[in-house]
């Protein structure tokens, strides 16, 4: 299908960009890093306090970082106007969707892989229940990377566009921050099975934003 | 429209195949503006405009494809090679590597394919939106200012491309302020001015091959 | 026409101040006078809900083809800015009631939160009309923009809810749909959430006339500007 075709393209395009200029590894992820022991000294690097609030600290460091990646997203394609570009190929706006959004997806896992390390590390968090982490974890994190790739190009070219796009991404991705972090508490704490009423969530979510991603971002990304 | 202003208003223009049309004028007149009509970029807001057959007040985003956009900026990533550049213009306009790696060669770049776009000069620049515009093998070519930036072997060709495109059976709109050097390539030339357009006096015929019969006629008509 | 209309408005709230204020008796069980404030905090976060209803109702009508019309679009826009005035009222008349109830300035139950976060997307929708450049590019984003917050709506409540449960569960029904607070109460309420629903409605139609005459001034200048075009510069066309 040319459809998955043409976003796999977009995706391999915006990967290797990411390559080369490898500003997610040397700049988001030691954000990512930075936020970690932020929140440590914000909670007076208590122990059993960080290791308790360990899965929400992760997210909402996760979170911060989403924002950072999108921003890097559509900022690749207002040089050079390459924007212009894009709708001048003629690729099918949701094929570009999807590859945006899944480049920005596996950029953030490989975020969350070395920041979650980092948790474990600083928080001494101890890991359990596996399969639920890994199930949260892919739910939320297409979730984030579909609805920031949506408010991205909607407000791709406007002005305050970088303080417009956390405005409005994060009001709209409460539902995973409460559901991912929820998920992880209940693997932590040694009850996966309290988990999954969570992680039906973060899919439910993860279809929506994908399907309004797929739908708006082909208007969204024409001028007028 | 430019913002809130009008760029076009009372223009009146028929183009047929293998036409090499000039577009001269002042700055501002609106040059740039009927360029990016006709590639499908801008909303049509009063009148009619067809090309290629397809009617742009319904869907302008249908001749994009067929189409191709010289302009200012190359629509490129300054990280990627410009190899990787124009092979991602072929592919997302469903031509293929050898295409983009055709048009290259044929605009001299090749040397510097495995160099990033970052570091091209200005002339390289120019000759990559030239190559960007020949991988996706165009029925209509728009040059906006292309001579702008070109040294004298950049200007060959530009010459080249222009002299060949009626023989591939691709129609070619010149907007230009290098009056004797677009002269020599035109069948026709058109002033705007004030976003009217004025037909001028037939300029002395280049020696161009006959123009292919095409299925369809196309036709530019934007009337307020 | 619209004074009769600001004149039922004004009438309907003092009618129901009178009741609000005298005639209905305080809540027995939580024994003091602040429960009045349910008569304004009700009515208030029944309008924040209804405005971004509304919002999202005028962008779908901007957004469909057959029905695109400025109009929606201001429509839409003059609905967020009333909304989100009722919305930090509601907000802020929550937490001013729950603290003689609750003991706290602030409880993080679902009904609350949501209305919170709703907070949020009306800022944001907000500032994003503010960026726009023509009205067509503000009209398209802030259309999907609404679209996309009014479906996050729902998603957040349910996630809040099973997150917390603690703000009185229906206050006014409850599941077999009795009223359960008593006659003159319930009438109050209903009254209140009518008097409001008539300044909303008030507030939206000045706000709306507003935009209307700024979009009208635009598109006059506009025509100016193409009357300027066309008859300057028409006899500028020189051979070469």
């Amino acid at each position: 299908m040319t459809f998955l075709r043409d976003a796999l393209l977009v995706a391999g395009k915006d990967l290797r960009i990411e390559r080369r200029s490898r500003v997610a590894l040397q700049q988001i992820v030691p954000f990512g890093g930075i936020v970690v022991m932020l929140f440590a000294f914000a909670l007076d690097s208590d122990r059993t306090l960080l290791r308790q609030a360990a899965p929400g600290l992760f997210w909402a460091a996760v979170l911060l970082a989403v924002l950072l990646a999108v921003g890097r997203s559509f900022s690749i394609e207002e040089a050079n106007r390459a924007r212009d570009g894009l709708r001048l190929s003629g690729l099918d706006g949701g094929s570009i969707f999807l590859g945006k959004a899944a480049a920005v997806a596996v950029e953030l896992f490989l975020l969350e892989v070395i920041v979650g390390a980092a948790v474990v590390v600083l928080y001494d968090v101890s890991i359990r229940g596996v399969v639920v982490l890994l199930c949260a974890a892919v739910a939320a994190t297409l979730g984030l990377a579909a609805t920031g790739t949506v408010y991205g190009v909607l407000a791709g070219g406007l002005r305050a566009r970088e303080t417009l796009v956390p405005l409005l991404v994060l009001p709209a991705v409460m539902p995973v921050m409460l559901g991912a972090t929820r998920s992880f508490q209940a693997a932590l704490d040694g009850t996966p099975g309290d988990a999954w009423p969570w992680v039906q969530l973060l899919i439910a979510f993860a279809v929506l934003a994908v399907t309004a991603g797929t739908v708006a971002f082909g208007p969204l990304l024409e001028e007028a | 429209m430019l913002g809130r202003f009008p760029a076009l208003a009372g223009a009146d223009l028929e183009v047929d195949t293998g036409e090499v049309v000039l577009l001269s004028g002042p700055n501002g007149a609106g040059k740039t503006t009927l360029l990016r009509l006709c590639a499908g970029l801008l909303a049509l807001r009063a009148g009619e405009a067809e090309v290629l057959g397809v009617d742009l007040a319904v869907e302008p985003r249908r001749v994009r494809r067929a189409v191709a956009l010289v302009g200012h900026e190359t629509f490129c990533y300054d990280d990627l090679t410009v190899a990787e550049n124009v092979r991602f213009v072929a592919r997302s306009t469903g031509h293929t590597t050898a295409d983009a790696d055709g048009a290259l060669e044929q605009v001299g770049l090749a040397r510097v394919m495995n160099v990033a776009h970052g570091r091209l000069s200005q002339g390289q620049r120019r000759r990559l939106s030239l190559a960007n515009a020949l991988a996706r093998k165009p029925l209509l070519l728009l040059l906006d200012e292309p001579h702008a930036g070109l040294d004298e072997h950049g200007r060959e060709v530009l010459e080249e491309v222009v002299r060949a495109a009626p023989g591939a059976g691709c129609t070619v709109l010149l907007a230009s302020h290098e009056l004797d050097l677009a002269r020599r390539l035109a069948t026709r030339e058109v002033r705007i001015v004030a976003g009217q357009v004025h037909p001028m006096p037939v300029a002395p015929a280049p020696t161009a091959p006959a123009a292919q019969a095409a299925p369809v006629e196309p036709e530019l008509e934007a009337r307020t | 026409m619209k004074r009769l209309f600001l004149a039922t408005t004004v009438v309907a709230l003092g009618v129901t101040a009178v009741f609000a204020l005298w005639v209905t008796p305080p809540r027995a069980e939580q024994g003091f006078d602040a429960v009045r404030l349910l008569y304004l905090h009700v009515p208030t976060a029944w309008i924040a809900y209804l405005a971004f209803g509304i919002t999202a109702l005028a962008s779908l009508l901007w957004l469909v083809p057959r029905t695109r019309d400025t109009a929606w679009d201001l429509l839409a826009g003059a609905s967020a800015e009333v909304g989100v005035v009722f919305t930090a009222l509601t907000l802020l008349l929550g937490s001013l009631w729950g603290r003689p109830a609750w003991g706290t300035w602030w409880e993080w139950d679902a009904r609350l939160t949501t209305t919170a976060i709703l907070f949020f997307l009306y800022l944001g929708y907000l500032a994003l009309r503010r960026t726009g450049a023509t009205s067509d590019e503000r009209g398209k984003r802030s259309a999907i923009a609404a679209l996309i917050a009014f479906a996050d709506v729902p998603v957040n409540y349910l996630s809040v809810t099973w997150w917390q449960t603690l703000h009185q569960q229906g206050t006014v029904f409850n599941k077999n749909l009795n009223v359960q607070i008593d006659g003159s109460m319930a009438f109050t309420l209903i009254l209140a959430v009518v008097a409001f629903t008539l300044l909303y409605g008030y507030l939206v139609l000045e706000r709306f006339q507003l935009a209307q005459l700024e979009e009208g001034r635009e598109a006059r200048e506009l025509e100016l500007a193409i009357a300027e075009r066309l008859r300057t510069e028409h006899s500028e066309v020189v051979p070469a």
